[in-house]
């Protein structure tokens, strides 16, 4: 298979890509690592005319730590987060999914940006940006906005990225307190999309009550959903087995699976409520154990 | 357009359509057929290169992302006539059996040793993860890559 005739820009600066993304607008695309795009070019399920290459601009890749924010850069490769252990104790859902995502090879090419961006429902890093409550940078010619992960996901591989824009920047909320997470998923075989996937992350206050909760559910849904009743139930409660078991039911009352291949609506339903029973009890014990 | 880049140490400039994927690349325009072809939908991992150094699934991989980049293939693997410690490995504990997957299968576990020279037996497989081998025959294939990096660590004189 090989992807429909287009024309190739490897532009060496940003303006130059925003420049060239209002120019052609929807008849371009972006390509950053390419490992969900290419697929798709080579189904031609995508054709665009022009595609604009952004691996050659600067600061655009890495994971920094500045003002309360861990700041990921949009082309920052899978592996980078995967590999970036510091990561342990404060954002333990993002250092979690990184390494099931796909296979080693993909990670070494696939970025996170590029992941949100393409929006697939079974999409992993979807779910953990709602959880973690990320705010994503998108920059196009007219200036920059910063929009919530909650609200970008708008149904299948369709999102609130306009086609003059390019994410920039994901920036997750990094809290003082006691924090943890984790995200669990059930993959058919190793590397596969997700059967099911949850993210969670909970924040203690100095009495261990649960100070804010962030639950986020993939491939059970047409895009990435935000489990918001059940993330307000938890706020404010004592994180005990039975608070746990009756979030985890409102969490799977959220989700709105689809029978396929990969199994039944109700049984998706089921193994997001044990994944969001078990992901909290993770979660709050890794905060328990966390030092402030 | 043309794109620069190197490949086993060689610099290569290619004249190729922007659409060109680096495994036709190599397979086609090179003469280069080390560099398999399985699934052409990245899930198999018969078509791993080296890229940078890091092995990636070369089917989905525009030849003009190579622009500037090291390419390596089975191809590069051995030197002045003598077996990479990896391709020792294969051999010594009989590491393929149809021999389809076995190039990506050596630059996935080269790679491997080389960010982790004493890996285990779980990163062995966690780090084949993205390769498939139709004929299951894992067992040697993670042996393969236990005597190579074995082999380079004695070589260095820390084993």
């Amino acid at each position: 298979m090989f992807p429909a005739a287009f024309d190739y820009i490897a532009p060496a600066s940003l303006d130059e890509v925003l420049d060239l993304m209002s120019k052609h607008g929807d008849d371009a695309k972006v390509l950053a690592g390419g490992q969900s795009l290419i697929p798709l070019l080579k189904l031609r399920f995508a054709t665009p005319v022009v595609l604009v290459d952004i691996g050659n601009i600067d600061g655009l890749e890495g994971i920094r730590r500045e003002n309360g924010h861990v700041r990921i850069g949009a082309r920052t490769r899978h592996r980078d987060v995967e590999s970036d252990t510091d990561l342990r104790g404060t954002l333990d859902v993002l250092l979690d999914a990184a390494p099931l995502i796909s296979d080693p090879l993909i990670r070494n090419m696939g970025t996170v940006g590029g992941s949100l961006c393409h929006a697939d429902p079974a999409g992993d890093w979807g779910a953990v940006m709602l959880a973690v409550g990320a705010e994503f940078v998108l920059r196009s010619s007219a200036g920059e906005r910063v929009v919530p992960a909650d609200g970008f996901f708008e149904g299948p591989f369709t999102t609130g990225l306009r086609a003059d824009e390019v994410m920039t920047e994901i920036r997750v909320p990094v809290t003082t307190g006691r924090s943890g997470g984790t995200y669990l998923k059930l993959e058919r075989k190793v590397g596969d999309f997700a059967s099911v996937a949850t993210a969670v992350h909970v924040v203690l206050d100095d009495d261990g009550r649960v100070a804010s909760a962030g639950i986020g559910l993939c491939a059970v849904g047409s895009h990435s959903i935000k489990a918001n009743a059940a993330e307000a139930a938890l706020v404010g409660q004592t994180p005990s087995d039975d608070v746990i078991s009756g979030v985890a039911r409102m969490a799977a009352d959220a989700a709105e699976p689809k029978a396929d291949i990969r199994g039944s609506a109700e049984y998706k339903r089921d193994v997001a409520r044990v994944f969001v029973q078990r992901g909290l009890r993770t979660a709050v014990n890794r905060a328990q154990g966390a030092s402030a | 357009m043309k794109v620069n880049f190197e490949i086993n140490g060689v610099a290569k400039t290619v004249d190729v359509e922007p659409r060109t994927l680096v495994v036709d690349l190599i397979r086609t325009k090179l003469g280069m057929t080390g560099t398999h072809i399985g699934c052409d939908t990245s899930n198999c991992g018969a078509c791993t290169v080296l890229l940078d150094g890091r092995p990636v699934k070369s089917c989905t991989v525009l030849a003009p992302m190579l622009e500037g980049k090291k390419v390596t293939t089975v191809e590069g693997l051995a030197k002045g006539g003598k077996l990479d410690a990896i391709q020792e490995g294969f051999h010594a504990e009989h590491g393929l059996q149809c021999g389809f997957c076995t190039p990506g299968m050596m630059l996935v576990g080269k790679a491997l040793i080389e960010a982790n020279p004493h890996p285990t037996e779980d990163e062995i497989r966690w780090g084949i993860s993205g390769n498939i081998c139709r004929c299951t025959g894992y067992m040697n294939i993670v042996k393969a890559i236990q005597h190579a990096a074995a082999a380079k660590s004695e070589a260095a004189g820390v084993a």
